[in-house]
């Protein structure tokens, strides 16, 4: 049957057909749409670990219970899953584990640009990367197939545009109705890693690849196109679409397998073709793995390392390789365009997070842009990875670091430890505090920090479309679990100044805030307002009323989409606005109240 | 079979990536090879949004290459005249009458340009623009939120499939509550369309 289907939806179909028992994820773009629909998928165990870390040591176990294990993260995810990753390519599998990561390139949703393809190669885990909806599915089978033949996790390896691009899928296998059930097998020295047993399995690690190196020769998604043989390109993933609609005429070698590469296919297409010209996003990993085997390319020379491919840019490498004139439409001179204006994101109408950045804008942020020495008065804000870190953009500009999960804190404590004398405030949200923030507050109580960590508790994990984590009290079947009370857990932890404030009341924020931060002891303020798109509720929307109203534009200060201006003066689109209050609070004329016309 | 290339841009929360789904769906039930992707960014609300439509014998690459877009379909004013250089010369811009002012355009450093403004850029790239009255449209059947719907109806009139293959899958895919006026703004806009072609035709 055919179905239009997501890379990330494909992938949870092949996986649900290839016999899964347990898929496990931490939410994080592009992937987190994978373990949504095995979530609604019946007889499967799927759960949100709280990290990376976690859902990977969650699946290794499953796996060595004999069943067939997903889990899957965005590419930075596996950095925090890095330490399982190797010691189950150490330990290799019972039940078929794949691990997949997807990586986004161009940075849309991202700290950062990274190509996992390395991490294969570096953990000795073989990988394969479709390259498109009907590959993801077709090759989750064999991916699970390889895992238990060969005794090793796989890593399947996706990107932006193959996660979240929909395209036709002929659904041909179903699910077996008998599956393995789970039974762990005592075998210290394939589980119990101590060194002399480590030992034995680099020795099966390294005879394995050498066995994949056969297999990866027969893989049946390598593709090699004869055609015009003055050129071949060497594609994977959704280069390989780019290279097929630019090099048309061309022959192709579409690799499927990147780790190990079928080496013996490579130097086949090479004596058909006079030159060699790979089409891959981010590193020039195949181009260097040719390259060692002693056969001319060209690559990286043509085609950016930086950022996402598309067709056009692959079509003005091709320009510069001199295999097209010049390219076909994109490279006429274009009338100047004025200048638009820029559509940033920023946090929606009725945002839980307005009110906290705003008054850490005014209490305390007060020098703003590079380089600038900061004054006396100034609080550092160190900020983490959700929603609240659009709070960077003007007019709101409250924020000063955001690096990677959990950050804020330990960065926080060691601006402190350097000598810095301002005030240093840490703002995490809850999920992210949950996947690697409680650590970082373990580390300021026990070094004697005293910076105040601003919980931003809307109750979900925003960012990736409102998933659980262990706060919610939600599973990822959507069924009601064990909470895990963030008072009770900071409190134990060690912290004594612990403050739970509303969202959408300015006034207690900032209180809170400015006695946080004059305390000299560690702090821990619960900013808790449950985030509107997840509970769908719409409050009744504000008014500004035009007589009373000064045309002080401070309103506006708060960086709300439902507030505009109109004459000059403030006006609120009750289509958007979502009744929080937050602009009413700040206005000095009290031109803004609810439901007023 | 012709080949299709769809850029439909708008903001999101306004049915964008919806109605493109929709158009993949339709043309994946009629036959053709169909890719589609979405560019959202990271805000949930409010961000531009862009969703790339493709029908064709085979399809290769999900992004269309900027100059080869038949139809760009802007949910909003601003936004098709950011994307407007992704037209092919021969390609029209089907434009709703809606304008979302960015938080950029409030605070003062851009002033949100007017219509004729955007006219102007958009026949830099195409002499055929369609403003579509689809927050009318929408009003009329009763569903603000049948903007997407009346898009679709418009763009449907230049493209070979005829409108029951398009309203026999939304009959299928649409819930029953918001199935009617959806369906009706359709129809609507697709009439307001086949006038246009007419009345272009006639000059």
């Amino acid at each position: 049957m055919k179905q239009l289907l997501s890379g990330n939806e494909a992938i949870a179909l092949g996986a649900y057909h290839a016999g899964i028992a347990v898929a496990t994820a931490y939410p994080g773009t592009p992937s987190t749409e994978i373990l949504e629909n095995i979530a609604r998928m019946e007889g499967v165990y799927a759960e949100w670990a709280i990290n990376e870390k976690v859902a990977l040591e969650v699946g290794m176990g499953a796996s060595y219970a004999g069943v067939r294990t997903l889990v899957s993260m965005k590419h930075v995810g596996l950095n925090v899953a890095a330490d399982p990753f190797f010691a189950a390519s150490t330990t290799g599998v019972v039940g078929g584990l794949v691990i997949i990561s997807c990586d986004d390139p161009g940075e849309h949703s991202s700290q950062g640009e990274q190509d996992n393809r390395h991490f294969a190669r570096f953990a000795k885990v073989p990988m394969i990367e479709p390259t498109n909806s009907q590959e993801a599915y077709d090759m989750m089978g064999l991916a699970f197939d390889i895992s238990e033949k060969f005794d090793t996790p796989v890593l399947f390896r996706s990107t932006t545009r193959i996660s979240h691009c929909k395209s036709v899928v002929d659904v041909t296998k179903e699910r077996s109705a008998e599956l393995k059930k789970a039974a762990f097998k005592r075998s210290p020295e394939k589980f119990v890693m101590v060194p002399s047993n480590a030992r034995i399995r680099r020795v099966a690690m390294e005879e394995r690849i050498a066995k994949l190196q056969d297999y990866v020769e027969q893989f049946p998604f390598n593709e090699m196109i004869i055609a015009d043989k003055k050129l071949g390109v060497i594609s994977n993933g959704v280069a390989y679409q780019y290279a097929r609609e630019v090099f048309k005429n061309a022959s192709h070698l579409k690799l499927t397998t990147l780790y190990p590469l079928p080496v013996n296919l490579i130097k086949k297409f090479a004596k058909e073709v006079e030159r060699i010209i790979v089409v891959e996003e981010i590193d020039p990993y195949i181009e260097n793995e040719i390259r060692q085997l002693g056969i001319a390319v060209e690559g990286k020379k043509f085609i950016p390392i930086i950022g996402e491919l598309n067709p056009e840019i692959v079509e003005n490498g091709a320009v510069k390789a001199g295999i097209l004139k010049s390219a076909s439409s994109s490279a006429k001179t274009e009338p100047p365009t004025p200048k638009l204006p820029a559509r940033r994101p920023q946090l929606c109408a009725g945002c839980p997070h307005v009110a906290t950045e705003y008054a850490l804008r005014k209490l305390g942020v007060r020098t703003v842009g590079s380089g600038v020495e900061l004054s006396k008065n100034d609080i550092i804000v160190t900020s983490d990875i959700g929603c609240y870190t659009l709070g960077v953009y003007p007019p709101l500009a409250a924020l000063d670091t955001c690096a990677c999960m959990g950050a804020s804190i330990g960065q926080a404590l060691g601006l402190e430890k350097a000598g810095v004398s301002n005030k240093i405030v840490a703002v995490i949200g809850d999920s992210t505090f949950m996947h690697s923030g409680i650590t970082g507050l373990i580390d300021v109580v026990y070094n004697q920090g005293t910076t105040t960590v601003i919980i931003l508790d809307n109750n979900t994990t925003a960012m990736t479309g409102h998933q659980g984590h262990p706060g919610t009290g939600i599973s990822a079947k959507g069924e009601r679990t064990t909470a895990v009370d963030i008072e009770a857990l900071v409190k134990g932890i060690g912290i004594k100044d612990v403050n739970v404030v509303k969202a959408f009341d300015l006034k207690a924020i900032e209180t809170t805030i400015k006695k946080c931060v004059a305390n000299n002891a560690p702090s821990v303020i619960i900013v808790r307002g449950a985030c509107p798109l997840a509970t769908k509720k719409k409050g009744t929307p504000f008014a500004v009323d035009a007589d009373m109203c000064s045309g002080c534009l401070d309103c506006l200060k708060i960086g709300c989409p439902a507030l505009t201006i109109a004459d000059n003066l403030a006006c609120i689109d009750a289509e958007f606005c979502n009744g929080c209050g937050v602009c009413s609070q700040v206005c000095s004329s009290d031109a803004i109240a609810e439901g007023k016309p | 079979m012709r080949d299709v290339n769809v850029l439909m841009v708008g903001v999101g929360g306004y049915g964008v990536i919806l109605a493109s789904d929709g158009m993949a769906e339709i043309g994946m039930v009629n036959g053709y090879d169909v890719k589609k992707t979405d560019s959202l960014g990271m805000a949930q609300r409010g961000g531009s949004v862009v969703s790339h439509v493709r029908w064709g014998k085979k399809v290769y690459s999900p992004m269309i290459k900027k100059g080869e877009v038949d139809f760009l379909l802007a949910f909003e004013e601003i936004e098709a005249a950011r994307w407007a250089s992704y037209l092919n010369p021969k390609g029209a811009a089907i434009v709703a009458d809606s304008v979302v002012i960015p938080v950029s355009s409030v605070t003062g450093d851009t002033p949100y340009p007017k219509w004729d403004a955007i006219k102007v850029i958009l026949s830099q790239y195409s002499d055929k623009i369609y403003l579509v009255p689809a927050t009318k449209i929408a009003e009329e059947v009763n569903n603000p939120r049948a903007v997407n719907m009346a898009m679709l109806g418009f763009l449907s009139a230049f493209l070979e499939l005829p409108a029951a293959a398009w309203t026999d899958t939304m009959r299928r895919r649409l819930p029953a509550k918001f199935m009617k006026s959806s369906i009706d703004a359709f129809l609507k806009a697709r009439a307001e369309a086949e006038a246009a072609i007419r009345a272009k035709e006639h000059k």
